[in-house]
Order: C-alpha cells, then structure tokens, then sequence
C-alpha cells in the first residue's frame, strides 16, 4: 500500500529558506503571498496491507528517522 | 592513550582529526569505518566532521542510526568521553547524546572562515587546557550550524553550565556579526550531562599546527591527552 508523510516545521521555528522562496515570489512579481514555510513530502511504498499496522509502523518511523521531532511536526496518509 | 575516529561515507575531515591526536598523543588513533557494529577499547571516541550519508534528509539523521554509532552510543554511556566536530556535532544529536538541533545557518551560506569562540566550561576532559573565559579562534565550515533547544533545555544548559563555547568577537564581546549561524544564545559547543559528550561546530583540528596559521585547537587535544592518558 502507499503511504505518504508530510514533514514541517514547527511553529515558531525560524524558516529562512522559506523566507527566501518568499522573497524571490515577491521579485518574481506574485504580489499577495504573505509567508511561505517549506517542508518535506515523503512517499513510501509498504508490503503491509493492514491500514492500522501500517499506520503504528510509519508512526514509529516518523519519531526515529523520517522527522526530527525537536522542530520537525509530521502528518501521515495511508491511501 | 588511546582513541578512536569514526569514519562515515562522505567523512571528510578525518584524517585532519587523526593527524590532530597523532601529533597529540604521539600514537595512532584507530580509524573504525561505519560498518563496523563494535568500536575497540579506547579512551576517547572521535566523530569527525564531512558530510555523511551526503546528509541526506538531515545532517548526520543516517549516521545516527548505523551500527557503530549504537556502539558510540553506549560507550558514551557507559562514560567513554565522545567528542563530536561538526557533522559529528549534528550526529550525536540525532542519536541522543547531545539536546538541541543543528538547523541550516540563518543566512542560508554555507560560511567558512574563522570565528572566535570564548571556551565557557573548562572543568571537562577536552576544555582543562583552556582557562575560563579564554577567547580562541578556530575555522567554521558548515551550512547546517544554527544550534536550537527549546526554552526549557537551553534553561537547563544555561543552569548545569553546559554550554562549552559560544562566539564572541575578537574581544570576547558578544557582537552583532559574531555569530556566523544564528545560534541560539550564540552556542557553539555544548556538553551532554554527565560532561563527557561534547559536540562542537568549529574545527580545532584545522588550527591545530602553526604551517595552518595557528594553534588554538591544538590544547584541545594536548588537554584530552593530559586527562585521560593513564
């Protein structure tokens, strides 16, 4: 089954690169773009066919490896 | 005494540590590659600085995960004083030995130049060599060296004096411009609990001999030497 993983920035957590992309949207002359943060899409091809047992799995992935849970939030989708 | 180097795929400051503790110690340091699940008895485990696993979806995330460094991991608990220089830095955070995270710098450049850092913490095995308050200068070379805890762990940084260097100017000021990253507090080097777990941004070993234009990380490894050479 697929799944996919959102990795962001927490709030309150400073997002230069984010700023910049504003920034350059802003030069690029797309007015009205008040803030940009940036984040991570990760998509993971699973064996398991149980939508529960995948999801405890990807929990379990997402605290060890696939965010770093100091400034990192994640948000999973199992399709 | 004796050490050890971890070397990861893409390490590239290694052999600048190894030629540190040689001329340190007047012995070889054991350079133990990645995939070996067991690191020798030593006295003192080096993570070097580079760019491990490409820092692939965060510095130093996969490193922290491979067999030797489960065994840094408990050494270092078991008390085996563990050094980690830039990516080793971003390394032991993410394995757990050391609070906080290293974030891409504020200015978004990889910066590379000398800093000067005041050595906050001189009660360690790597900072005894230094006097307190002592301003040095050593390289940075990082893109990833903006150091973040959250209210309450830099609190308990501040309160059980764990925080080893922070940038200063060249008059130990804390100026605007000092800080080459954005760090908070201006953090460059912080200690785990028991004091024998440092992670430190700048790079002692490339100052560590006058032909590199200087010697100010050079008492970081003659203080180590001193500490823990039985």
């Amino acid at each position: 089954m697929k799944a996919t993983v959102h990795v962001t920035l927490k709030n309150g957590v400073l997002d230069p690169q984010g700023k910049a992309v504003q920034h350059a949207l802003a030069s690029l002359g797309f007015d009205g773009v008040n803030g940009v943060r940036q984040g991570k899409f990760i998509e993971l091809e699973l064996s398991e066919t149980d939508p529960a047992r995948a999801r405890e799995s990807l929990e379990a992935m997402c605290q060890k490896l696939l965010a770093n849970t100091v400034i990192e939030d994640y948000s999973i989708e199992v399709k | 005494m004796k050490s050890a180097v971890i070397v990861f795929p893409g390490s590239n400051c290694d052999r600048d540590v190894q030629v540190a503790l040689r001329q340190s110690m007047g012995g070889e340091p054991k350079m133990v590659w990645h995939g070996e699940a067991s690191i020798p008895e030593v006295d003192l485990i080096v993570v070097p600085g580079g760019f491990s696993y490409g820092d692939y979806l965060r510095s130093g995330a996969m490193a922290a995960h491979s067999p030797v460094v489960r065994d840094v991991v408990a050494k270092a608990r078991k008390g085996v004083p563990v050094l980690g220089i830039c990516n080793g830095f971003q390394i032991l955070t993410e394995a757990g030995l050391l609070p906080g995270v290293l974030m891409a710098n504020a200015g978004l450049k990889f910066v590379c130049r000398d800093v000067y850092l005041s050595v906050e913490a001189t009660d360690t095995v790597f900072t005894g060599a230094y006097e307190k308050g002592q301003v040095i200068r050593i390289p940075v070379a990082h893109h990833d060296g903006n150091y973040f805890a959250d209210a309450d762990t830099l609190k308990r940084l501040r309160d059980e004096d764990r925080i080893a260097f922070r940038y200063v100017d060249a008059d130990g000021g804390r100026a605007n411009g000092a800080n080459p990253n954005g760090s908070i507090d201006d953090i460059a080097g912080v200690l785990g609990d028991r004091r024998t777990v440092l992670g430190m941004m700048p790079h002692p070993e490339r100052l560590a001999d006058p032909i590199l234009g200087g010697t100010d990380g050079r008492p970081l490894f003659d203080g180590l030497v001193a500490a823990l050479a039985s």
